[in-house]
């Protein structure tokens, strides 16, 4: 009897056991670990469909699949990677992170956090189910540009409405949850000044979601009421017009690439510093460059639709302000490097997923620049150029961000160092493969390839057989990471308390593993 | 788990931010009729304005030309054939101008349709004035019925001088619902 009691008074200091522990937890750390490995799953997933793609695309000609089947494929991916693999990664992330680093014992709403969570994975399934139905799953591509999506949508598509309505939802709660952490919860003497650069972006980042999320949520609802409601925003039948559409999924879409962007900065500006053994070049400056980042967002939708006709004032606004936003781009790109100017480099994991990351999320930012002109962009409009360019902010920007965060982390979350060997391979085999993948598309993308298209004129065969060699090498490495962070977690060399060598930051003061609950006493920032 | 948190969090800022989220909700919706208001402002979709009143017969230029194509579509599952009886007209900006429209009904049932119009190039759809047009309103037809549709309009003297084309573009939509009623 007394056994049971104690069992149950533990229950208030360490996890509870069993299933329920995760189903019921309302600890930041059990949080973020449940987002972290949904979020993998969905990469695998969303990974498994870009290896058809792939394939399908490995010769000229169709042999694999079905051209419908190819689109649903092209949509799912898209969605998958974007709702169900980055972003959840970078809330997983804030989840271990920000209390961490700001001193608070866990994050200002907890039961939200579950909640924000728990109603993901239904979210997911409600997409990934119309893979199994009939009319299959939705085949109008990650922007859905109505009136595609609308008249012309397989019916599944209200599946898809609804699973965009509880992942809207699940983000809008997450934001909701981090400001309210940061803004309240900081340890004393811990001004917003003198947040981490992680904190910062992830703040703005969480404000840029509240923003454009219920954008987003309006949009879907607005295609819900067309196709069921007999209303016509998006029908010119009823006075509707699609290139609305467009200007309000952009309105929410610009944004949201700088929502799969900002996180990652932050991270990265929390590895140069410390395996360069310097301060970050420009705390003050990369705070403002976010925020302008953040603000201009805003400011620059139409440039994914310059070829729908708009009139030459616009088509002007667009490209100037989309051209603007290199400059703050470009200060943060400085800093980076200056931090690294003179500091005593030593390349561990984080550190080499960081630098490449700096490298070529550039080169994905100068291929932004090169489609920001309005003219040029109606020749590369719809072509694999559009497509290496996202994949170049995407994969080694957002994804490299990721890995760089689990590697520099990883030891703090589970208290043993990680095979530095394996994880360097992990690193250029990605590397590798990723530029093997996404660089020649580039070339067949100028040479006027189209995207979303399952075959191609016999001139693009060369290209494209590198391409699906690279991925197919990229995506196989996944699974070594998967190995890694296993391992990691069952054993291992021990991690000390800072890990690294004198690395900034709160996170660094608590043991390794970090205790289920930390900073019950706020610490004192000076 | 309570006595764990001393930290108790911000009410204030969860209100707030749940009004912003509301905010932007609507927002996303208000952004229907100002892309409307936008539009008819600057021209931006090609649609032309509704009945334009006349204030005295407008100034006309002499010495200029400009072409004005007429093209007509069908909506998927329209039956109408929807003809202009001219192709294309030639006019002088400020010249009053009448023109056709020919829509025969061939089903064995009265159908009600709505033409909508467009103008390429879009920028140039202000200067296109209709003093009368069958778009205003919607067009019944019984069954095997046949249409002349009269359309008066005139270009604007201060359309720009390098444009010296314009098309003009009706899409025939059928209106079930408002049929049935």
């Amino acid at each position: 009897m007394s056994a049971v009691i104690d069992v149950h008074d533990h229950g208030h200091h360490g996890p509870a056991r069993g299933l329920m522990r995760w189903v019921l937890t309302t600890n930041h750390k059990d949080i973020g670990t449940m987002y972290l490995w949904f979020s993998f799953i969905m990469f695998l997933t969303g990974g498994a469909m870009a290896m058809i793609i792939r394939a399908e695309l490995f010769e000229p000609g169709m042999q694999l699949i079905e051209p419908e089947f190819f689109n649903q494929m092209t949509t799912m991916h898209g969605l998958i990677m974007v709702f169900g693999a980055v972003m959840p990664a970078f809330v997983g992330l804030a989840n271990w992170q920000v209390p961490l680093m700001i001193g608070a014992p866990d994050m200002a709403l907890p039961r939200l956090n579950n909640l924000s969570f728990w109603i993901l994975p239904f979210a997911f399934a409600l997409l990934l189910s119309t893979l199994f139905m009939e009319a299959g799953a939705p085949n109008f591509g990650w922007t859905f540009y109505a009136p595609l999506s609308t008249t012309y949508a397989p019916s599944t598509v209200t599946f898809f409405i609804f699973g965009v309505h509880i992942m809207g939802a699940s983000s809008i709660m997450g934001a909701i949850n981090i400001i309210a952490t940061i803004l309240n919860m900081r340890a004393p003497g811990m001004t917003l000044m003198k947040m981490p650069l992680f904190v910062w972006t992830w703040l703005i980042t969480a404000y840029l979601l509240i923003a454009v999320m219920p954008v987003l949520a309006g949009v879907v609802t607005m295609m819900l009421m067309d196709i069921h409601f007999g209303t016509s925003f998006f029908s010119a039948a009823g006075g509707g017009d699609p290139v609305l559409f467009q200007h309000v999924f952009w309105f929410f879409g610009h944004p949201e690439v700088y929502i799969m962007i900002l996180p990652a900065f932050g991270i990265v500006s929390q590895i140069i510093p410390t395996f360069s053994r310097k301060k970050l070049f420009g705390y003050t400056s990369m705070v403002y460059a976010t925020s302008s980042i953040a603000f201009l967002s805003f400011l620059v939708w139409a440039h994914h639709m310059f070829t729908v006709g708009m009139p030459l004032a616009g088509e002007l606004f667009f490209m100037y302000s989309t051209m603007l936003i290199a400059v703050p781009t470009g200060v943060k790109v400085f800093n980076w490097v200056t931090t690294m100017f003179k500091g005593s480099l030593s390349f561990e994991t984080p550190m080499l997923f960081s630098c490449a990351f700096v490298v070529l999320f550039t080169l994905g930012g100068f291929s932004g620049l090169m489609l920001a002109i309005a003219p040029v962009d109606f020749q590369y409009h719809d072509t694999y150029f559009v497509v290496a360019h996202f994949h170049y902010v995407l994969v080694p920007g957002a994804i490299f961000g990721i890995f760089a965060a689990v590697y520099y982390w990883l030891p703090k979350w589970c208290g043993h160092m990680y095979d530095e060997t394996l994880a360097k391979l992990h690193f250029w085999l990605s590397f590798v493969g990723m530029n093997l993948a996404f660089f020649p598309m580039h070339f067949v993308g100028l040479a006027g390839m189209p995207r979303r298209i399952p075959d191609y004129a016999l001139q693009f065969a060369d290209f494209n057989q590198i391409s699906s060699v690279g991925a197919f090498m990229f995506g196989a490495t996944q699974w070594l990471f998967l190995y890694i962070v296993i391992k990691t977690i069952r054993g291992g060399k021990e991690a000390t308390q800072e890990v690294w060598e004198n690395p900034e930051g709160l996170e660094w003061t608590v043991p390794s593993p970090a205790p289920y609950h930390t900073f019950s006493t706020p610490p004192e920032v000076k | 788990m309570s006595e764990n948190m001393p930290v108790k969090p911000g009410r204030k800022v969860v209100v707030k931010l749940l009004g912003l989220v509301f905010g932007m909700f609507c927002f996303g919706f208000a952004l229907v009729p100002l892309y409307d208001v936008i539009c008819d402002i600057t021209g931006l979709n090609g649609k032309t304005g509704g009945r334009y009143e006349m204030t005295g017969a407008p100034v006309v230029v002499q010495d200029r030309w400009v072409t004005l194509q007429f093209t007509t579509s069908n909506n998927a599952g329209m039956p109408w054939e929807f003809q202009p009886q001219v192709s294309s007209m030639k006019i002088r900006p400020g010249e009053v101008s009448e023109t056709f429209f020919v829509a025969t009904n061939p089903t064995d049932r009265a159908m009600t349709a709505q033409a909508v119009p467009s103008v390429a190039p879009f920028a140039s759809a202000r200067y296109l004035h209709k003093t009368e047009c069958f778009c205003f309103q919607q067009q019944t037809l019984a069954a095997g019925e046949s249409i002349n549709m009269p359309l008066k309009f005139f270009i604007d003297k201060d359309i720009p001088k390098n444009v010296t084309k314009l098309t003009l573009s009706y899409t025939l939509f059928d209106l079930p619902e408002v049929a049935s009623n």
